[in-house]
């Protein structure tokens, strides 16, 4: 690899801002910051992989964010014994007789022989087996959520390692990702889009309504962590008299340390994913993924099968996300449905992608990093200049709503950015080789 | 009597908003369609174009009611329309002069025109939270009701009450006028002949002396008119708050890939398919089967199909049935 000095010198500029937010706010908020801007290039190294090497759009980026987040509940809280006795069997039940149905009439559609009786049949085994599910899994699901509802009311999860979850939240959203890719694959560009739009909004709806799964709009809070708690630092004679001896306040250091932690965890995570997507991309099997971006029909005419390749890169952009959603709610310890918003989560990691250079690993690493330090302090500048600009003004009710309004900034100039980088500079801060 | 009872509770709660909402998805899928007839993308800022629009027709509607001027029995926000349409086009038109154009010159693919409309749909998302905010507002006034539950239940003596509410009839009055309107224009005008020739056929449109910019800047101009009755109707019916602008976009283009994108007339049946099947399903039957099986005690449960929640998947799940067995829509549209 030879290294660049223009991408070093990049890095080190964020580095550079990084560093100034420690000293003029704290090194507590740069870490928090940094935190989230690691999960947030993970989250970018998944979509670059899938726009930058295959030309994929998908914008469900927020669904496949919190399909991981519901495997960190699956995994790591203790399973709710009371409920499983009360439903979880039935629950169970249902949902594998809904699987059943939907499988009979995909049989049933490939075996039968095509003409008007084939929709009837299909038709008929889908309604019966709607209502058969519906019967065996409703009575369940009112079972279950009764259970103490105040503060379960679900089924909780396996009580395993929270570490575990980033695979399984990865391996959640892959299974998503392919019923979805099946069928948006290989039509026209803007269908999977559309088909991504969708699936996302609906899997934000599931979280939210099904209690018996993840407690819905209730959250699920205090999730187990990978890493000790700043009590127990602050508690530990060794901790506090350590740092005491160089010097740091034992409440502060206990924060840092902890974040640091996150911070030591995702970093590996983020070099592991780092060096896998660098390594696919210079093998055979990147430069033919490249091949297919930038011209379909040659490479279907050299014997590439393009819709297959298509799902392999969308399976594996979207499980990357997936890890990523489970290293987000395992770094704030709940799953809050209600946050879940496509701004946020879907079109902010585009913006990441697109400044960063789409194609390029290191680009799409980091645009995660500085968009996601501009998405921060956005809104504290825009508040500044909107103070600023308008302190010319009497104080009214134009200048309230200015100044009001200085928190939708956000929106504005990542609209803006996304436009201008896109019209003068669409190959992006670090450009693909 | 009760068959008639279950048919009156049947089209107060699912015929009559299902056809109003069929409307006004109906109008957004046109402008949908219109779009990728002519430039060939899906427009993803269709659904903060139609929030914008409508934000300008309720500031306008707040400065005449303020001014005292009212419509009579209709929502002042009619008089406002007018005034919305063209800032909202001024605005399409611009949008298209500092970016879209860009890309037209240089044929850039379909999918980075989908990408340019999502920085479009944040800033007009921006504009119309620096305009409005982000909080819900009704800005309905007039008549409330044509035809109210107790006055229906005094003139047929039946137990269940039918309301039409006035924002329903002038959604469909409007919806009819405008769509004959644009039909009228497509069929008849020489610029429609012209757009119509240009989405079949760029090459031979540019080939027969067809001016291509004044052709997109017409679509743009109809599609901001399309836009913003469409949200004003909307938010009349309903109430306006700009995040549920952003998520109808789902079941509008569901509608439009389902007629099949491109086609006028399919966008119309494809607002109807799923603004019907999303409130059937999701409607809780309970009482229209009580009335039509009176014998048996009372059915357990809302003998409701799906949760209200999820009329999200009620449209999705349309429209990868259709994506799988009729990729073109039902009514022929493009493909590529």
């Amino acid at each position: 690899m030879t290294i660049n000095m223009r991408n070093v010198a990049l890095f080190a500029l964020v580095g550079v801002l990084f560093i100034i937010t420690g000293f003029l706010q704290s090194w507590n908020v740069m870490l928090t910051i940094l935190n989230m801007g690691l999960i947030s290039a993970i989250l970018a190294l998944g979509v670059n992989m899938q726009w930058g090497y295959a030309g994929l759009f998908n914008i469900g980026i927020m669904g496949f964010v919190a399909l991981g987040g519901l495997a960190a509940v699956l995994v790591s809280m203790p399973p709710v014994h009371d409920a499983w006795a009360a439903g979880g069997l039935q629950i169970i039940l249902g949902l594998v007789l809904g699987a059943l149905t939907i499988t009979a009439a995909v049989l049933f559609w490939k075996r039968a022989p095509a003409g008007t009786l084939r929709g009837l049949g299909v038709t008929a085994i889908l309604i019966v087996g709607f209502f058969l599910f519906r019967s065996v899994f409703d009575p369940g699901v009112a079972a279950v959520e009764a259970v103490n509802s105040a503060s379960t009311g679900y089924l909780g999860g396996l009580g395993l390692p929270i570490l575990l979850a980033w695979p399984a939240g990865g391996l959640l959203a892959a299974g998503v990702a392919w019923l979805i890719g099946k069928t948006a694959l290989g039509l026209r560009s803007d269908y999977l889009a559309i088909a991504t739009l969708g699936i996302a909004e609906i899997i934000i709806a599931v979280l939210k309504n099904e209690d018996w799964l993840s407690r819905g709009v209730k959250n699920v809070v205090s999730l187990p962590r990978p890493v000790p708690y700043e009590v127990d630092l602050q508690r530990s004679e060794a901790f506090v008299s350590r740092v005491t001896g160089w010097g740091f306040d034992p409440v502060a250091a206990s924060g840092i340390t902890v974040k640091l932690a996150y911070a030591g965890l995702f970093l590996v995570v983020l070099l592991l994913l780092v060096w896998l997507a660098e390594m696919a991309l210079r093998s055979p099997w990147g430069r033919m993924m490249r091949a297919i971006r930038d011209n379909e029909v040659a490479a279907a005419a050299m014997g590439k099968n393009v819709t297959k390749r298509h799902l392999q890169i969308f399976v594996i952009g979207c499980a990357v996300c997936g890890i990523a959603g489970a290293m987000m709610t395992t770094l704030d310890s709940q799953l809050t449905p209600g946050t879940y918003q496509p701004l946020r989560f879907t079109f902010l990691i585009w913006v990441m992608v697109i400044v960063g250079g789409s194609g390029n690993n290191w680009g799409a690493v980091l645009g995660g990093f500085l968009v996601w330090w501009l998405w921060v302090m956005v809104e504290p500048i825009g508040l500044w200049l909107m103070g600023a600009l308008t302190s010319g003004l009497p104080d009214g009710a134009l200048r309230t709503h200015l100044l009001d309004s200085a928190a939708h900034m956000r929106l504005l100039t990542m609209g803006l950015v996304l436009l201008l980088v896109l019209r003068f500079s669409p190959r992006g801060l670090i450009p693909e080789r | 009597m009760d068959f008639l009872n279950a048919l009156v509770v049947f089209a107060n709660f699912v015929l009559v908003p299902a056809t109003a909402y069929g409307a006004q998805l109906a109008l957004g899928a046109l402008g949908v369609t219109l779009i990728f007839g002519i430039l060939r993308f899906s427009n993803f800022a269709h659904g903060d174009t139609m929030a914008f629009g409508t934000m300008i027709t309720i500031l306008v509607t707040w400065a005449l009611q303020a001014a005292g001027v009212t419509f009579g029995p209709l929502p002042t926000a009619l008089l406002a329309l007018p005034v919305a349409v063209g800032v909202t086009a001024l605005l399409l038109l611009g949008t298209d002069r500092m970016v879209y154009r860009f890309y037209r010159k240089v044929r850039a693919a379909p999918v980075i025109l989908v990408m340019v409309s999502l920085g479009v749909m944040f800033v007009m998302n921006a504009l119309v939270r620096f305009g409005i905010g982000v909080n819900e507002y009704r800005f309905d006034d007039g008549a409330r009701f044509v035809v109210d539950a107790r006055t229906f239940r005094e003139m047929t003596g039946l137990a269940e009450g039918l309301a039409i509410r006035s924002t329903q009839v002038i959604t469909l009055v409007t919806a009819v006028i405008v769509v004959a309107a644009l039909f009228w224009f497509l069929k008849r005008t020489r610029t429609g002949k012209s757009m119509r020739a240009f989405s079949d056929n760029e090459d031979l449109a540019l080939l027969s002396g067809i001016n291509p910019e004044r052709v997109v800047a017409v679509t743009w101009i109809i599609t901001a008119a399309l836009a913003t009755t469409a949200g004003v109707l909307y938010g009349l019916d309903k109430s306006f708050k700009a995040f549920t602008y952003f998520q109808l976009l789902l079941p509008i283009f569901a509608s439009a890939i389902v007629g099949g994108l491109g086609s006028p007339i399919g966008a119309i049946a494809g607002g109807f398919i799923i603004a019907f099947s999303e409130i059937t399903v999701t409607y809780a039957f309970k009482r229209v089967v009580t009335y039509v099986v009176p014998e048996n005690p009372a059915p357990e449960g809302l003998m409701q199909l799906l949760s209200t929640d999820y009329k999200f998947a009620v449209s999705f799940t349309i429209l990868i049935i259709v994506l799988l067995f009729k990729p073109t829509g039902l009514f022929k549209g493009q493909q590529s």
